[in-house]
């Protein structure tokens, strides 16, 4: 029962990792709370669904489909939304982020209808037998693709040209643009990586939760978004592990039987982690310029 | 920025006021109690068309709308053509109290189906009793709904009596032990599961576990790892169809090859519009139900196949209880209609609440009658699945 | 001490210029612009009262209207915070449910202790009455508390940190509402299945005298040498603080001001409604009152009183297109804050005595032309420039 439970963990901590790694990229480089990230998942999963129930196509087609289409998505939104707000008040851009969320969710019930949609298997694969531990195939995937995701994308950052802008960009975006580096178009390009990771999230959670429906991103969004706070908004390796410190608190408040207060749990844990440290576990002090 | 803050900003409140009074005037047309002359009768039918409770609201118009076509098509009550009014809800208490006193005061209707959800429904009890507005709830399970005025009546059984129903089941079938895991912040779901757990400890079942989630949640393997570690010999999953397919499904993959039980929430869990759990999976499932499109009775059959051709999908237990709730209310007001009211007076509400009350209605989800309570006396079925999916009626509890 | 910064539109700028118009320009007596603006407000109770009495105005349009009150009284309260202070707290329906529940449970409890009945509300007695007030009172205070209890960790935050920490508290009320019961072991908000047999105390004339009085309670207190430091807070914290505004006590003042004032509004709903269930205080709720804020202009109480009624009269007015209405909600918002970031009258406010004052000096708009450039001191222009 203790594995089993660790293993619940693990799984749940890596969904919100994945998730909590877009949230991250975003903020660190224009200090945005994407709200509509969750929403873009949500995309990503209807998107299985279309090709894969309505259509009839292969699995491999809607992977890469609902991955495309979150990436375009999360392009699309920035162009569209955030980008004429660059140089606005911090309130303005978070506002319009909600009612982004808000125009997601509200449009997915709208052409699709509140009830949920049932995303058919992608693979015929469900349980991976290793010693006597029936393991279930979407929860290994899900650890797997969520490790290698984090090490690609803290390469990504690191070694790249384009991650060396990124992270100029993040420094002073004015210094960066002085310097020569094309800041929309960089802005534009971790959209794109952070939604393409909400893409691969959105078939991850398909594949082990099965349902697409309009809300889904409210609560997952919620959630990876706590993730990313507590291990400290703007660092990849605290979105993992904040990730994991959600996906294990609530495995751990419900293992103890307590799992009516697991939510309360979360967000309190939050309000600690905030006092205690106000930039999360990894976050870095940034000192306010007069 | 000191300038700009006004000096009689208290003024501003009231000054919205009065704009306000000019367009709640502007909205309505001013119109009275009492019908729209003879030739019709004006019910309301209200309830959760949009949002994320919509599925169900929707369910419930499609029947009561069905109903009232067909009772039309028949010639309606005595004479005259049903006109249903039909407001959305939104699954929230304030917008249901508006589209009560709207349906009342704006469009005076004689009569009024729902509302769907609990609390909504509540706040409309309280609301109608100074009206003695006749109203028949298709769905709302509380206990309290019925319990403020004579008015009030539902179409559905209530969640202790669900939970009692599953824990006598459950009882007769021989389980000794059962695991609960049920939906926390749901009136509905903390409700079954209450009055289960009594009853099913007063009849001698072990309760193992009572585990809960929230709203939102898609992982239920923490709590499943709990329950299935307790040993049960069912586990009762008292709430909707999406999250209990959900849990069927990953109990099923966690190696759990024992019994479910579920209430009326589980109704088009397999065959409806999707299919929530797999086929393969509901082997040994049992809830309880009003209707089933299994259920072969007459007007049953009758009504899927009505629902059908009108609708183009399989009703659920919501568009049936939807169906019985409008049914019962057209009985009410055909009451009052044959003693020559005049409808919307204080006589003819009593003689419609007087008329279901007193009466007996042959629904699709059994026969429904009223003793001395707005809680309905009716028969209700134990539904399980084939081993296609498709739902097979164990049992018929009668009344 | 006060009267002076009022009559005095420019008190900084002022001392440098020439103003040769402003020895001469006539303006109200403070009395009389309190009188002025009294009157006003009783002209409209008593007018609601006797069209609602006279049934000119139906009990489905007088419902409609106390929820317009109880949502202008959120929107201004919230716009303490966000308008104000400067802060985007993501949590005001969490303090709406502590005074609701704070509230409803004073009242049910005390009319059990003094046997009054649910009835009795209705028909009203002073009895009831003071009842229905301390219960506001009560209300309030519950959600204050909550208030002071988020907002000195939370107010240690800066901007988006605050909105999380706030959702979170927000979250965590609901759960507690949802299962305080089964760890007190009896019923107090009455769980999942709601706290139902509220009297139904909410009235036109109770609803509109609490936004009189909320409106008017904020209205000094923004005019006053706390108001100013809350502006201050906004508009710079570091210079603020550095000019010795103690910047944590003005911000959880203002803090713990708008959660008070969501109490009240909370108090009201439970009576209007007669059920309370957690659910409804998610965080859509905080989005619908963030929403009027914003559309209204973040700091215009005005602006905030206007967009609540019509947000909340206009869904009942387009019953029919209620499908489209979140979504209408979402596309304005964003086409707000891209063309308009400061809300539809960005922070300009309504004041009789200035229209009244206007008139007295004949200082009409189309007369602008002509009037001498430092004569121009108009709250109007002002705020447009802001």
């Amino acid at each position: 029962m203790f594995i089993t439970q660790v293993l619940n963990g693990l799984q749940l901590g890596s969904i919100y990792a994945l998730v909590a790694l877009g949230y991250t990229m975003v903020y660190g480089i224009i200090l945005l709370l994407n709200f509509a990230h969750g929403d873009i998942i949500m995309v990503g999963a209807y998107v299985s669904w279309l090709v894969m129930a309505q259509l009839g196509l292969n699995p491999v087609l809607a992977v890469i489909l609902s991955v495309a289409a979150c990436t375009l998505m999360g392009v699309l939104i920035d162009k569209v939304a955030y980008a004429p707000l660059r140089n606005a008040p911090r309130l303005s851009i978070l506002i319009t982020a909600i009612g982004v969320s808000y125009f997601l969710e509200n449009g997915a019930q709208l052409v699709f209808g509140a009830d949920a949609k049932v995303v058919p298997a992608y693979t015929d694969l469900q349980t991976i037998q290793v010693g006597d531990l029936a393991l279930s195939f979407p929860s290994v995937l899900t650890v797997i693709v969520t490790i290698v995701a984090t090490v690609a994308l803290t390469l990504v950052v690191q070694k790249t040209k384009l991650g060396k802008a990124m992270r100029a960009v993040s420094e002073d975006m004015g210094a960066a643009r002085l310097m020569g580096i094309n800041v929309n178009s960089t802005i534009s390009f971790t959209f794109a990586v952070g939604s393409a990771l909400a893409g691969i999230g959105a078939v991850l959670y398909a594949m082990a939760y099965t349902q697409a429906s309009p809300t889904m991103g409210m609560m997952l969004g919620t959630k990876a978004f706590v993730a990313a706070v507590l291990g400290g908004i703007g660092s990849i390796p605290g979105a993992v592990v904040g990730g994991l410190l959600v996906g294990f608190a609530e495995v751990i408040v419900t293992a103890l039987g307590l799992s009516v207060w697991k939510d309360a749990v979360v967000f309190l844990l939050l309000i600690i982690v905030l006092v205690v440290r106000p930039t999360g576990i990894f976050g870095r002090t940034m000192n306010e310029k007069v | 920025m000191f300038e700009n803050v006004s000096r009689r900003q208290f003024v501003t409140g009231s000054a919205a006021a009065i704009m306000g009074l000019g367009l709640v005037g502007c909205g309505g047309n001013g119109g009275g109690e009492g019908g729209d002359g003879a030739s019709s009768i004006k019910v309301g039918i209200m309830g959760p068309h949009t949002g994320d409770n919509s599925s169900y609201g929707l369910a419930c118009l499609n029947g009561a709308q069905l109903y009232f076509k067909q009772l039309n098509a028949d010639g309606g009550v005595n004479g005259k053509q049903i006109e249903a009014v039909v407001y959305d809800t939104k699954g929230d208490a304030t917008e249901a109290v508006n589209a009560y006193n709207r349906l009342v005061q704006e469009d005076g209707v004689t009569g009024i189906v729902g509302s769907v959800l609990t609390g909504p429904t509540i706040a409309v009890a309280q609301a109608s009793v100074a009206d003695n507005m006749p109203c028949v709830t298709p769905s709302a399970t509380a206990a309290d709904v019925v319990t403020y005025g004579s008015n009030y009546f539902r179409a559905c059984v209530t969640d202790p009596e669900q939970g009692r129903v599953m824990a006598h089941f459950a009882s007769e079938q021989g389980y000794k032990n059962v695991a609960t895991l049920y939906l926390s912040g749901s009136d509905y779901s903390e409700g079954v599961n209450a009055a289960f757990c009594d009853e099913a400890e007063s009849l001698g079942i072990t309760i193992t576990t009572q585990q809960s989630y929230a709203d939102g949640d898609v992982d239920f393997k923490a709590q499943l790892t709990n329950i299935i570690a307790t040993n049960p010999d069912a586990i009762l999953v008292p709430n909707y169809y999406q999250d209990d397919g959900m849990i069927v499904n990953q109990a099923r993959t966690q190696g759990y090859d024992k019994v479910f039980l579920g209430v009326d929430g589980w109704s088009g869990i397999y065959g409806g519009s999707e299919n929530y759990a797999d086929a393969a999976n509901l082997h040994d499932c049992y809830y309880c139900c009003a209707f089933s499109s299994s259920n072969e009775s007459e007007t049953a059959t009758k009504f899927v196949s009505d629902y059908e051709a009108e609708y183009g999908e399989a009703p659920t237990n919501f568009c049936a209880l939807g169906y019985d709730a409008a049914m019962v209310l057209a009985a009410g007001l055909t009451a009052a209609e044959e003693a020559g009211l005049e409808a919307g007076s204080d006589e003819y509400k009593q003689a419609v609440i007087d008329g279901v009350a007193s009466g007996t209605v042959e629904g699709v989800t059994g026969s429904i009658s009223y003793e001395g309570t707005g809680d309905p006396v009716k028969s209700s079925l134990i539904i399980t699945f084939a081993e296609d999916g498709a739902e097979e009626t164990f049992q018929v509890l009668e009344a | 001490m006060e009267e002076e910064v009022m009559t005095e539109k420019r008190p900084i700028i002022s001392t440098g210029g020439p103003q040769p118009a402003a020895g001469k320009r006539r303006s109200l007596s403070m009395p009389a612009r309190y009188a002025i603006n009294a009157v006003l407000v009783l002209v409209i109770l008593i007018l609601g009262e006797l069209m609602i009495d006279g049934g000119a105005i139906n009990r489905y349009q007088s419902t409609v209207l106390e929820q317009v009150g109880i949502y202008i009284i959120l929107a201004v309260s919230l716009n303490i915070a966000t308008g104000y202070l400067g802060q985007l707290p993501l949590g005001h329906a969490g303090f709406m449910s502590m005074g609701a529940y704070g509230c409803s449970i004073f009242i049910i409890r005390m009319s059990e202790v003094l046997g009054i009945g649910a009835r009795d509300f209705v028909t009203g007695s002073p009895m009831t009455f003071l009842l229905v007030l301390g219960g506001l009172v009560v209300g309030g205070l519950c959600a204050a508390v909550a208030g002071i209890i988020i907002g000195i960790p939370a107010l240690r935050l800066k901007g988006d940190y605050l909105a999380i920490i706030t959702l979170a508290f927000a979250e965590i009320i609901r759960v507690v509402m949802l299962n305080i019961d089964s760890v007190l072991g009896f019923e107090l908000t009455g769980g999942a299945a709601g706290l139902t047999g509220i009297p139904g105390y909410t009235s036109f004339l109770l609803v509109f005298g609490c936004v009189a009085v909320v409106c008017f309670l904020i209205h000094t207190m923004m005019k006053s040498r706390h108001g100013r430091a809350i502006l201050a807070i906004r508009d710079n914290e570091i210079a603020a603080e550095a000019t010795g505004v103690n910047t944590t006590y003005y911000k959880t003042l203002a803090f713990v001001a708008s959660a008070f004032f969501a109490g009240v509004a909370g108090g009201l709903y439970a009576g209007c409604v007669g059920v309370l269930q957690p659910a409804v205080f998610g965080f859509m709720k905080s989005i619908e009152i963030l929403v009027m804020v914003v559309l209204g202009g973040m700091g215009s109480m005005l602006g905030s009183a206007l967009s609540a009624t019509v947000l909340t009269i206009l869904p009942e007015a387009l019953r029919a297109f209620s499908e489209y209405r979140m979504i209408a909600y979402a596309v304005v918002l964003v086409l707000v804050m891209i063309f308009r970031p400061q809300g539809l009258l960005g922070s300009y406010d309504f004041s009789l005595s200035r229209i009244i004052e206007r008139v007295m000096n004949r200082d009409f708009p189309w007369s602008r032309k002509s009037a001498a450039p430092a004569g121009a001191d108009d709250g109007k222009e002002a705020s447009h420039d802001a």
